[in-house]
């Protein structure tokens, strides 16, 4: 599976509003490229990210090309309760990741 | 593709543009990698299509989005996006959805982006690829159905997507 | 690099004939100081600079047995964070056993071929990549230490004549861009002085993380002059010089450049 670099924090008070990075290595190739032999290099991107919280959706992103190569994201949620945050990639030519952060809430 | 039952975009409600899209999307890599064959011709009118493919032709308003982007970029491989809106993301109030285009590269939708109240807060930073000086804009979709955004000019020093091996 | 651009700023080089001079400690200047504020952000916070991508790929690899030998590289060499602390700090190093220095790349393969009886990894490929990071980045602000050693003194010679020779369609030399013209813009970028301070690095113009030799060929692309294949000794003369000419920096592995 892809390598994937997760930042959730261990632990956070219910409530509180927490910053979630998600980085996968992927070379998010355009489509756009043309090889030294003159031919289009073929699309290969990751399209669709989605993060779930204990199950619910809470972020989802559609990608295109604008999209660097290892894509990265940051964003927020609000800790409501202890559990698993689950972060699923996936693209053209059957692309799919899958990763899990556990996350303790008091 | 024979088995999409869709009509053409302008006949839809905004609704079902977004299944035509996601269908488009989901069967049709095909379909999108004839498209983006295409030599670089990106240009504001497309980029005001594709805003109305997304969006439809509700009207939209500048403010409440802060969409940050270096005005001077060294390299247009991976320029640092921030989208902050500002709501109070309560159940009844909320940023549903937030969109980034822009008018230079081959394509022009660069990500959209669905949040709901459980975000708490608004912003999100990503890493994107820009093929010219140019302006990106972001669009941010209310929970009551107001569109609003901002929008940056970009000088871009080395250009993303277009290099030759 | 736009070639167009160097070939007019090129020109102009050609008729300075300054003479070229190693820069003195306390000027010498990482590329990270060249950089933009973001850039900089991205190399600094590990939850966003790529390289950690290879870096963690590096880490399951060491700890991965290989080869007829069925050996990792943890079963010979334990904690890597203890153990190669302070490796790449004194690579290019010298090989009694093959008479010259070998970098990084070449030990790691060495040991692949010799001790794990695997494959060498080809160079350039996302494991060597990895594994070179990984060793890299146990190194992470430790001040370059090429020894003072005279066996390294005939390459270190040869390194620097490369440096500073005129080659290629351009007739230009590495030293009077890094050490004459550091600083100035070419081709609205602007030229560092040369250190590899921290490679593997992720350059942004690749996407991708890439090592010493893979810049300093572009660079030679650039320059219009002689292409040597990878692994070639002197990338590897060259690359000992170029260590050498920045003893005393700190290591930044793995960087994040534009």
């Amino acid at each position: 599976m892809a390598r994937t670099l997760i930042n959730v924090p261990a632990k956070a008070r219910r409530g509180e509003i927490i910053e979630i990075k998600a980085l996968i290595q992927h070379e998010m190739e355009t489509g756009f490229r043309v090889s030294t032999t003159g031919n289009v290099i073929p699309r290969d991107i990751i399209t669709d990210f989605v993060c779930k919280y204990n199950g619910e959706e809470i972020f989802r992103a559609e990608l295109f090309p604008a999209i660097s190569a290892n894509p990265f994201f940051s964003f927020f949620t609000t800790a409501t309760g202890s559990g698993t945050i689950i972060f699923e990639w996936s693209g053209d030519n059957g692309f799919f990741a899958s990763v899990a952060a556990e996350i303790a809430v008091e | 593709m024979t088995d999409m039952n869709v009509l053409p975009p302008d006949r839809l409600s905004q609704r079902t543009r977004r299944q035509f899209l996601a269908r488009v999307a989901a069967v049709g890599v095909g379909l999108s990698l004839s498209i983006s064959v295409k030599p670089a011709a990106a240009t504001p009118e497309s980029m005001r299509n594709a805003i109305r493919n997304v969006i439809g032709e509700a009207s939209v308003r500048k403010g409440k989005v802060k969409l940050e982007l270096p005005a001077l970029v060294e390299s247009g491989n991976a320029v640092p996006v921030t989208v902050a809106v500002d709501s109070s993301m309560t159940a009844s109030d909320y940023v549903k959805a937030v969109h980034v285009f822009n008018e230079r590269n081959p394509q022009p939708n660069v990500v959209g982006v669905r949040l709901g109240p459980r975000a708490g807060r608004a912003s999100l930073a990503t890493r994107i690829r820009l093929a010219d000086s140019q302006t990106v804009i972001a669009i941010a979709e209310l929970s009551n159905g107001s569109f609003w955004s901002d929008s940056v000019e970009v000088i871009v020093t080395q250009p993303a997507c277009l290099e030759t091996l | 690099m736009n070639r167009a651009a160097l070939t007019t700023c090129a020109a102009a080089l050609l008729t300075n004939i300054a003479a070229a001079a190693e820069i003195p400690l306390s000027e010498r200047k990482s590329g990270y100081e060249f950089m933009g504020r973001d850039i900089r952000a991205m190399q600094d916070d590990v939850t966003t600079n790529p390289g950690m991508l290879w870096v963690l790929d590096g880490e399951a690899l060491w700890k991965r047995r290989e080869g007829a030998a069925e050996k990792s590289c943890a079963d010979c060499h334990g904690e890597a964070s203890l153990s190669m602390r302070g490796a790449a700090a004194r690579y290019p190093a010298f090989d009694p056993r093959r008479g010259r220095p070998v970098d990084l790349e070449s030990r790691i393969n060495i040991c692949r071929a010799e001790q794990q009886k695997a494959t060498p990894f080809p160079f350039e490929s996302k494991q060597l990549l990895a594994v070179t990071a990984y060793i890299g980045r146990q190194s992470r602000g430790m001040a370059i230490n090429i020894p003072d050693d005279d066996r390294l003194k005939p390459f270190l010679q040869l390194g620097r004549e490369m440096f500073t020779q005129r080659q290629g369609q351009l007739n230009l030399s590495c030293s009077q861009c890094h050490d004459d013209n550091w600083g100035q813009k070419l081709a609205s970028a602007p030229i560092p002085q040369g250190h590899p301070t921290g490679y593997p690095l992720y350059r942004l113009e690749w996407q991708t993380l890439g090592s010493l030799q893979r810049r300093l060929r572009n660079c030679f692309v650039g320059m219009r002059t002689k292409l040597y294949p990878f692994g070639a000794p002197e990338y590897v003369d060259l690359g000992l010089y170029l260590m050498g000419r920045a003893r005393g920096m700190k290591l930044e592995i793995p960087a994040v450049r534009p």
